[in-house]
């Protein structure tokens, strides 16, 4: 077994580990920090597949900002510094059921695959062709419509977040 | 003769040629390399900070018309070091109802997230830890890193003051995050790479002089992206209980200390390397030495500036702050970042000087439309704070809200 | 070197975890964070397969799958956005987070 082979199952049980704790762990804002080490843990993934981008971009969306804002709106949602009640519901047993039969279902699908046994080698360097991903994002002949779609929904989800959030008691007096 | 022009690969060379006749593999040799390496880029900037605390003193006092330290050591250099033993042999404290795990996690979180940056800087020519090819996204990356353990400390003190400072403390780093990325996005279109290296060796002239406006807004959102004294109003001493760390002393409080001080050097190291042109300087290429030195002399200009902007300048408030970075800041670094393509395209047949000049022009004449616009609006409508009618502080008031039961 | 398996046995158990976790949390940021979990599972999988195409044809260069994550980033973050807006919201206007308590509509 190889050193890359032992980082990856470290890696991985932590991650799994924190994920498990993300749903079951009974103050969100645990949660919320479980959640954190999780996404770390996925963006040490992205690290070990050789697409340092996107594991750069994953600490930064998800850490620097999409798991800030959950910390923010449970601080926001939650009497400060204290526990609610059960956050779980009561029979948990049939959802862990049914995610375990998805389980067995992904994983004997998967493994039907032709490529399942295939290791991965590593990639010589520059492969990871960052050049080439901006320019196939703004060529009209590439991904340009997709890329212009996804940034006018996340300029609508902007808008549309502040417009709901908006606090309107001031103007109501 | 080689090793005075490059001692680094020298150095370099000769330790692992030592680790190879102890009996080390070639990859025994390459673990140990970076290991050795990882310490020296975590201790040096650590132990370099001790004598920063000293220099940041003495010119802080020379400002305000103090001596400053001058007990320990000659001119008080060894200041810091009574300091951190003081430091050292303080009991470690963990309030009654904190979070263990976040409250002890927070500093170790804000101290790895500065030196983290320290892994990616050209030094000099052969001198840098990791070459990666996604240099500046890491260096934004890691900042976000450092919000967390700002969070984790709030969060875990078990502390109402530290929580809504940790409120304060972030809302103002997310917010002036968002200027740093786009800004840091123009020397990443000049130099067409991400990487830190090659930024560095596009730099011909210096992106200073290609793009002022954006160097000008990149050290403004620096100061506030350090919490230094025009934006220090998360922790301002003289008005607030101070920021996120109020329930840390003794080595835990001096490591987020060591931060606040080591965050300062690092950003003046990030202005240099993307703006002043890094290790770049006659000679450099030929004489690794000499690169490194330009660096710190420009890294040293920008850190005073740092300071003299720390001890001269009034605190803003918190409007102000939100207004200058959302109304004026953002807007002028999203026109930049429009403008300068469009610029560049226009002149891409020219010779080089009348590109430059073009770019820079392009980009001062959006900041100065972008500031003119940005003040007339404030100068129309003046910003109110609180309430006339009603002053918050009076008891009556506090006690009798109308509307302050369950709606 | 790693089997492509195990990114897909972890990308598959995270995914399992996440929905799990929509399922049985009562408090809406919960079922949040569980729908954050299973887009990351999605990425690691784009991303391993991505690795995959690319060491068996190099040439040309394989973009479609980073494009994909990209935009699975863009929909996450949008998501976010518009959901934790709308917790906040309903919390405003009900006192309550808890996903069991928001009916409304239930007549």
């Amino acid at each position: 077994m190889s050193g890359l082979q032992i980082i990856f199952i470290l890696v991985a049980a932590v991650t799994l580990f924190s994920a498990l704790m993300v749903v079951t762990v009974r103050r969100m804002m645990h949660a919320a920090l479980w959640l954190v080490l999780a996404l770390f843990g996925v963006a040490v993934m992205f690290a070990t597949l050789q697409a340092s981008f996107f594991a750069v971009i994953q600490v930064l969306v998800y850490i620097g900002a999409i798991a800030i804002l959950i910390i923010f709106s449970i601080m926001l949602t939650q009497r400060v510094l204290e526990t609610s009640g059960e956050q779980i519901i009561r029979n948990w047993w049939l959802p862990a059921l049914v995610a375990l039969v998805l389980f067995g279902l992904l994983a004997s699908a998967l493994s039907l695959w032709r490529g399942f046994g295939e290791q991965l080698v590593e990639l010589p360097a520059g492969v990871e062709n960052i050049p080439a991903l901006g320019k196939a994002l703004v060529d009209p002949a590439g991904y340009a419509i997709p890329f212009e779609v996804a940034s006018v929904l996340l300029l609508a989800a902007l808008i549309g977040a502040i417009y709901v959030a908006i606090d309107r008691k001031e103007k109501a007096k | 003769m080689t090793f005075w022009s490059d001692p680094f690969t020298v150095v370099q060379q000769w330790f692992n040629n030592l680790l190879a006749t102890i009996g080390f593999g070639p990859i025994g040799v390459r673990i140990v390399g970076m290991l050795v390496g990882i310490v020296i880029l975590a201790v040096g900037p650590m132990l370099f900070t001790i004598f920063l605390i000293w220099v940041e003193r003495k010119v802080i006092s020379r400002i305000q018309d103090r001596i400053g330290p001058n007990r320990v050591g000659p001119f008080g250099l060894f200041q810091p070091f009574a300091d951190m033993v003081k430091i050292f042999i303080k009991e470690h404290i963990t309030p009654r109802g904190a979070d263990w795990l976040p409250y002890n996690l927070a500093p170790v979180l804000a101290v790895a997230a500065v030196l983290m940056v320290w892994a990616v800087i050209p030094f000099t020519v052969t001198f840098f830890g990791v070459d990666l090819n996604v240099g500046v996204l890491f260096i934004i990356a890691v900042g976000s890193l450092g919000e967390m353990g700002i969070i984790l400390a709030g969060w875990g003190s078990n502390n109402k003051y530290a929580l809504l400072a940790m409120f304060r403390s972030v809302a103002q780093l997310i917010s002036y995050e968002i200027p740093l990325v786009l800004c840091s996005l123009v020397p990443v279109m000049l130099a067409g790479s991400l990487n830190l290296n090659d930024i560095v060796k596009a730099q011909e002239p210096w992106f200073i002089v290609t793009a002022p406006a954006t160097a000008i807004i990149f050290f403004i959102v620096s100061l506030a992206e350090i919490g230094r004294a025009p934006f220090d109003l998360a922790e301002a001493e003289s008005e607030i209980v101070s920021g996120f760390n109020i329930e840390y002393s003794g080595l835990k409080f001096g490591m987020f200390y060591v931060a606040e001080f080591l965050h300062t050097f690092t950003v003046a190291l990030i202005f240099a390397t993307l703006f002043l042109g890094g290790w770049r300087g006659p000679g450099a290429e030929q004489y690794p030495i000499l690169g490194f030195v330009y660096y710190f002399i420009k890294v040293g200009v920008v850190y005073f500036l740092l300071m003299l902007v720390d001890g001269t300048l009034p605190r803003l408030r918190i409007d102000q702050m939100m207004n200058l970075n959302w109304k004026t800041l953002t807007p002028i670094s999203l026109a930049v970042l429009v403008v300068f393509p469009l610029v560049d395209k226009l002149m891409a047949g020219s010779p080089t000087w009348l590109r430059v000049l073009a770019l820079a022009g392009s980009n001062l004449l959006v900041l100065v439309i972008g500031e003119r616009i940005g003040t007339r609006r404030l100068a129309r409508a003046p910003a109110e704070v609180g309430s006339r009618d009603r002053p918050v502080a009076r008891p009556e008031n506090v006690l009798s809200q109308p509307d302050s039961g369950a709606r | 070197m790693i089997p492509i398996s195990w990114y897909l046995i972890v990308a598959a158990a995270l995914f399992c975890i996440g929905l799990f976790g929509v399922f049985v949390r009562k408090n809406a940021v919960g079922i949040l964070m569980g729908v954050e979990l299973m887009l990351n599972a999605v990425n690691i999988n784009l991303i391993a397969f991505w690795h995959y195409h690319t060491q068996v044809m190099a040439n040309p260069p394989q973009i479609s799958a980073l494009v994909y994550v990209a935009i699975v980033f863009i929909v996450a973050a949008a998501e976010v956005a518009v959901g934790l807006a709308l917790v906040i919201s309903a919390y405003r206007r009900r006192q309550t987070v808890v996903v069991d308590d928001m009916n409304l509509l239930k007549g």
